[in-house]
């Protein structure tokens, strides 16, 4: 076991207790954001897949989740590779059996993981909605909260083998994600991916000559006002993250805050530039889209970047989402509602890679480039064929897809028996080529 | 278009087999290599291969989506 226990100050720890009240938020937003990027006739669908979701996450991470994830200086599963131990694995007790429950650093962490969590499973959803069914979504989640996201927090928020990069191989400090660029958004956006390819296509989505057609949402307000409610959630995500997996001062949090602005407001600005040149007009759902972006990459290391370097990564990030989701649904056929893939699993990567290069780490930062650049490698490398394979073996044991008469329905009428708006008259559907 | 998704598809397959082997390629390089510039050439050969990896894993769903509505 490798002996790197965390100890905050009674300010650091109010400080923590204060970021991870709100920290929740940035589920509310990106549950908003899901619903208004989806049909009307699906929207209480995927809020309540979304509120299935963080409840199914936050169960299973109390029973087994936190086990894997543990805690630096807690006890876990180490093997010596080359005469160096790599930390592989949390063996702490499940239910939170054994968490002193007196605000200590195992237990903040512990917390900040259930909003992780949660956080992550909710990414998948802007992917596969408006096709992926109730219970199939409660499944994979459970899989998500109680497996894939631990397993990856552990080795960089946990004392694993990430986080251990800079004692054991000099590489900096090790692999730096503080806020959960990788930890949470790339591993929930790589999840997303899965599920695209395994759900495919919604009806209508591609017309006979294969060309896309677009759906919009149903609801613009909602989508970018979830952007607003993200921020506030996102600060506190990461000024927490920053206090418990980083080692910052409390001096630092107003630095963490403002990066945290700038990099959603440069890429909500990157994105709305980029639409304007590619359609004429900004557009409401990419831009905020890019905002979104902008918060996913600067997560992983805002304590350590200049502000300059902050509007940087956002500005890249929003222009890569915004053309990220154009390329996926016109060349890839790639059908994401939501824009989860762009917006995690591509902003997030950008974020921790650009973020291990112009970030200024304590020692210098030799070799901190390559520590992200590793950690990239092993959320490409080992999350995705992981979570498509567990998503292949549910959709051929459980099914992951609504029937097509259930899907031409809606998914309000056929998985709730109810609609979001029920006065409103119900369209079939629309997008259809007839 | 469209193989039917029920067929195995060697491109799927050797899409994801790559993604792993890059992975297992970085980590060799971390383990075998002193800090320097092979370390590094290795771990970006390693994400190479991962890539290819990818191209692969996207095209083969290109390729087996499910028929179009």
């Amino acid at each position: 076991m490798i002996s790197n226990t965390v100890v905050l100050s009674d300010s650091q720890t109010l400080l923590c207790i204060v970021a991870l009240l709100i920290a929740p938020l940035s589920c509310a937003g990106l549950a908003l954001m899901n619903s208004g990027l989806g049909r009307a006739r699906s929207a209480a669908h995927t809020m309540t897949a979304g509120m299935c979701v963080i409840a199914v996450a936050a169960c299973v991470y109390v029973v087994c989740g936190r086990s894997w994830q543990g805690f630096a200086g807690e006890a876990s599963r180490t093997i010596v590779i080359g005469g160096k131990p790599w930390n592989w694995i949390g063996a702490a007790r499940p239910f939170f059996a054994g968490l002193p429950f007196d605000g200590s650093p195992a237990l903040l962490a512990a917390w900040m993981g259930i909003v992780g969590a949660a956080l992550a499973g909710l990414i998948p959803l802007g992917s596969g909605s408006e096709r992926w069914r109730l219970a199939a979504v409660c499944l994979s989640t459970a899989v998500l909260a109680g497996w894939t996201f631990p397993l990856f927090a552990h080795w960089a928020w946990g004392g694993g083998w990430l986080a251990q990069l800079g004692v054991n191989y000099g590489l900096g400090i090790g692999y730096v994600d503080a806020g959960g660029s990788g930890t949470i958004h790339v591993a929930g956006g790589l999840t997303a991916l899965s599920l695209a390819w395994l759900l495919g296509p919604r009806r209508g989505k591609f017309g006979y000559d294969g060309m896309p057609m677009a759906i919009p949402g149903h609801n613009a307000v909602y989508v970018l006002f979830g952007c607003f409610v993200a921020l506030v959630g996102w600060t506190g995500l990461n000024a927490a993250g920053a206090l418990l997996f980083a080692g910052v001062q409390p001096g630092r949090l107003a630095l963490i805050a403002v990066n945290t602005i700038l990099g959603a407001a440069s890429a909500g600005l990157g994105a709305a530039a980029i639409t304007r040149v590619r359609f004429g007009k900004p557009d409401s759902s990419l831009t905020a889209n890019g905002w979104v972006g902008g918060l996913v990459a600067v997560s992983a290391t805002c304590a350590f970047l200049p502000p300059a370097a902050a509007i940087l990564i956002g500005l890249v990030a929003g222009a890569l989402v915004a053309l990220c989701v154009e390329l996926f649904e016109l060349h890839l056929d790639i059908d994401d509602p939501g824009g989860s893939v762009s917006v995690h699993a591509v902003a997030g990567i950008w974020g921790l890679l650009a973020g291990g290069a112009l970030g200024r780490f304590p020692g210098g930062g030799e070799g901190q480039f390559l520590a992200q650049a590793i950690g990239v490698a092993t959320l490409i490398g080992f999350v995705l064929p992981m979570t498509y394979v567990v998503n292949l073996l549910l959709n051929r044991f459980v099914g992951l897809r609504i029937g097509p008469d259930a899907e031409r329905q809606g998914m309000d009428l056929a998985e709730l028996g109810a609609g979001a708006y029920p006065e409103f008259v119900t369209h079939t559907d629309d997008f259809m080529q007839r | 278009m469209a193989a039917s998704p029920k067929r195995p598809d060697p491109l799927k397959s050797l899409g994801f087999l790559l993604l792993v082997t890059g992975w297992i390629l970085v980590l060799s390089a971390v383990v075998l290599l002193k800090q320097g510039a092979a370390r590094g050439g290795f771990v970006f050969s390693g994400i190479a291969v991962e890539a290819l990896g990818l191209v692969l894993a996207v095209r083969s769903h290109i390729a087996t989506k499910p028929e179009r509505h």
